[in-house]
């Protein structure tokens, strides 16, 4: 496949995916469209909330990034680790975390899955794998590589994967943790998302680096540039960087490209991209593009039509049941300061 | 004088110090071409150009050593840390190296540099963007740190801190950005000097020694403890915590005999427990009660508004704490 430019007015997908010919089922293209969906409905949801002020300080959606993460999902095994960003709610949404028990989280309430204590730069959920999302740039990445380990010295088969932005790879702890990593062939996966932006700075403004991949292979690495808007292309990366790790060949790293379709957060005023740029991308996001094979599956419309209409049903409730969700107890605010 | 905002008076400091000193550039995430997260570096890079406002990658202990070796070689580099929480990732570069450098080496080497960016609660940002740091920095002998309240010691101390040999750390609350006040006209070069605490309500009944955000919530609470209760408390506002100006808290205290230290951070290990000690090392006999801090509960800011309510301790925790100490 053509390698899209990593310019910001280039496209974050090549035009020309090839449609059809993939390795996964109608059926489970199906499903992952609706989680998709799901994902989508959700931040769009989210983003109502906050413009509404019933969300306060910093939330970061992931509109135009779901190929990652529903790709990710359905490679891995339910048991492997999680790390990820602030930006984060897609990836627990695809691991399989309740969107009531999300929203209501990122809304504060006492139902959110820690409490309302974390909000939305901090999803976790151990009970799935996920091992946390994280407000400080590239803090998750060693935090990855340290369940790897735990995994290789405990002999289990569980491996890790972390998920970072293109901004974080100048963070000088990322590229401590590829060198041992790679030293260590650590069972772990580096999931580059590589959206173009670093908050509201283009990535060429601040690197004279323009392909990312090209890093990790400097450590050794086995390392691969791909079209992260296509689902089916980021599951085929990530179950091949799992059997490689699985089998004791070491990390893993996937640049995959994409584009955030929302701002850096609720709230951006976006004054640093033109509204072209964001339409030329429109074209390429992974919905669309999953849209378009599925239909290639000779997938009809209306199928289509009802899963969407079963997620918005699914996602007013969840949004129901967060607004509804009683506030927590004041006492909360000093528990978990130390675990017992 | 006229009325600006506070982030217009960060703002001219740094502008106005860029145009009397080619010494001084700006560096940090996202301050050049998109004017700074937060809008305090708005301008900057229009006037100056990007040799002079630098926008770098995520890399803040890469910059802030670079800062560091510009310092040393006859640079006056201003640090913008976008939270002020990522002094963490930075640690290093600041505490062991920065802070040090004078003193390590005789004398030889110094470093020039201001360190600023918005801290502290109140925007449901959570645990890893929203704390108070003054006390972390204040345990390092060899760097300042002074926090400002208004406009007019925000660009008054600011200046200072570009103008010192040292590093200083400059906080700027975020809740205090979008807050107005008198700032003097643009041709006037004025600095607040370092180690000058700053009377910002004068009473006799009690003396409440504070810095930054909760200067304004000191005030209110100031106000309503007058309106219902008669009371009448004089605040001040420390405006720099190294060096600390105990001469004019201790001066109040001679007038109230009661001392209330007040702060955002945890309460622990503060500086309001630096202040106590001392006023029982230096001047016992001022006290007609027993000196009291108040800061935050020793948690982690929490991300839901009633548990970051509760947490903080703003107004009503401080009319308690007065109303406690005066009953
Ligand atoms: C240590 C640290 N520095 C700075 C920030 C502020 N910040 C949050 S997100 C971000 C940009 C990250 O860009 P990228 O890694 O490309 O991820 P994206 O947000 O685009 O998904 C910055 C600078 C932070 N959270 N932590
Ligand atoms: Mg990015």
């Amino acid at each position: 496949m053509e390698q899209p430019s990593l310019r910001t007015d280039a496209p974050s997908s090549s035009a020309a995916t090839d449609l059809g010919g993939g390795v996964l089922s109608t059926e489970q293209l199906l499903t992952m469209y609706r989680m998709m969906v799901l994902i989508r409905r959700v931040e769009e949801s989210l983003l109502e909330l906050a413009e509404s002020g019933k969300i306060g300080g910093a939330m970061h959606t992931a509109i135009g990034h779901e190929g990652s993460a529903v790709g990710m999902a359905a490679a891995l095994r339910p048991d492997d680790y999680l790390t990820c960003t602030y930006r984060g709610h897609h990836h627990s949404l695809a691991r399989g975390m309740d969107p009531k028990r999300a929203i209501a989280e990122v809304l504060g309430r006492s139902d959110g899955f820690a409490g309302g204590k974390g909000g939305s730069m901090h999803f976790v959920d151990p009970s799935l794998g996920l091992m946390g999302a994280n407000g400080i740039v590239g803090a998750q990445v060693p935090h990855a590589a340290g369940m790897a380990l735990s995994s290789k010295l405990q002999n289990q088969e569980r491996i890790a994967i972390t998920f970072f932005g293109d901004g974080a790879i100048y963070q000088g702890v990322m590229h401590e943790t590829f060198n041992i990593a790679s030293k260590w062939k650590l069972p772990m996966i580096f999931y580059c998302e590589n959206n173009r932006y670093s908050e509201m700075t283009p990535i060429a403004r601040t690197s004279s680096v323009s392909e990312i991949y090209l890093f990790a292979r400097a450590y050794g690495m086995e390392s691969v540039q791909i079209d992260g808007n296509d689902v089916e292309e980021v599951y085929l990366a990530v179950t091949r960087a799992a059997e490689r790790a699985r089998a004791g060949e070491g990390p893993t790293f996937i640049e995959g490209l994409t584009y955030r379709l929302s701002g850096h957060m609720a709230g951006d005023l976006e004054t640093y991209r033109t509204s072209e740029e964001i339409e030329m991308q429109r074209q390429y996001e992974p919905l669309v593009a999953l849209t378009k094979r599925l239909q290639a599956h000779g997938v009809a419309d209306a199928d289509l039509e009802a899963i969407r209409a079963e997620v918005e049903k699914e996602v007013e409730e969840a949004v129901d049941f967060a607004q509804n969700s009683p506030w927590p107890d004041k006492a909360q605010a000093y528990t978990d300061v130390y675990a017992l | 004088m006229r009325k600006t905002t506070y982030i217009q008076a960060v703002n001219e400091a740094m502008r106005d110090e860029m145009r009397r000193d080619p010494s001084v550039f700006v560096m940090g995430e996202d301050v050049g071409y998109y004017g700074g997260l937060f809008r305090v570096t708005r301008n900057l890079m229009d006037e100056f150009g990007p040799t002079r406002v630098l926008d770098t990658p995520i890399s803040e202990q890469g910059f802030m050593g670079m800062a560091i070796g510009a310092a040393m070689t006859g640079l006056r580099p201003v640090v913008e840390l976008m939270y002020m929480d990522f002094f963490m990732v930075a640690a290093d570069q600041i505490f062991n190296q920065a802070a040090k450098m004078h003193y390590m080496t005789g004398g030889l080497l110094n470093v020039p540099l201001t360190i600023r960016g918005q801290h502290g609660g109140g925007k449901r940002y959570g645990s890893q963007h929203s704390q108070s740091v003054e006390s972390s920095f204040a345990q390092f002998p060899g760097i300042k740190v002074v926090a400002a309240a208004t406009p007019y010691d925000a660009k008054g101390l600011l200046t200072a801190a570009i103008r010192d040999p040292n590093p200083v750390l400059f906080l700027e609350h975020k809740m205090l950005y979008f807050t107005r006040g008198d700032l003097p006209e643009a041709d006037v070069d004025y600095v607040v000097p370092f180690g000058q605490a700053d009377v910002k309500r004068e009473g006799k009944d009690l003396t409440l020694a504070t810095f930054s955000f909760t200067v304004l919530q000191a005030l209110e609470a100031a106000e309503e403890l007058k309106a219902e209760q008669g009371i009448d408390i004089e605040v001040i506002d420390l405006r720099s915590i190294v060096p600390l100006d105990t001469e004019t808290v201790w001066a109040s205290v001679a007038k109230t005999g009661r001392l209330l230290a007040v702060h955002e951070s945890q309460s622990n290990c503060g500086i309001g427990a630096e202040l106590v000690a001392r006023i029982y090392e230096e001047a016992p006999d001022l006290l007609k009660a027993p000196a009291r801090r108040l800061g935050m509960a020793p948690v982690s800011i929490p991300v839901s508004k009633p548990l970051e309510e509760e947490v903080l301790p703003w107004k009503d925790n401080i009319k308690a704490a007065v109303l406690e100490m005066l009953r």
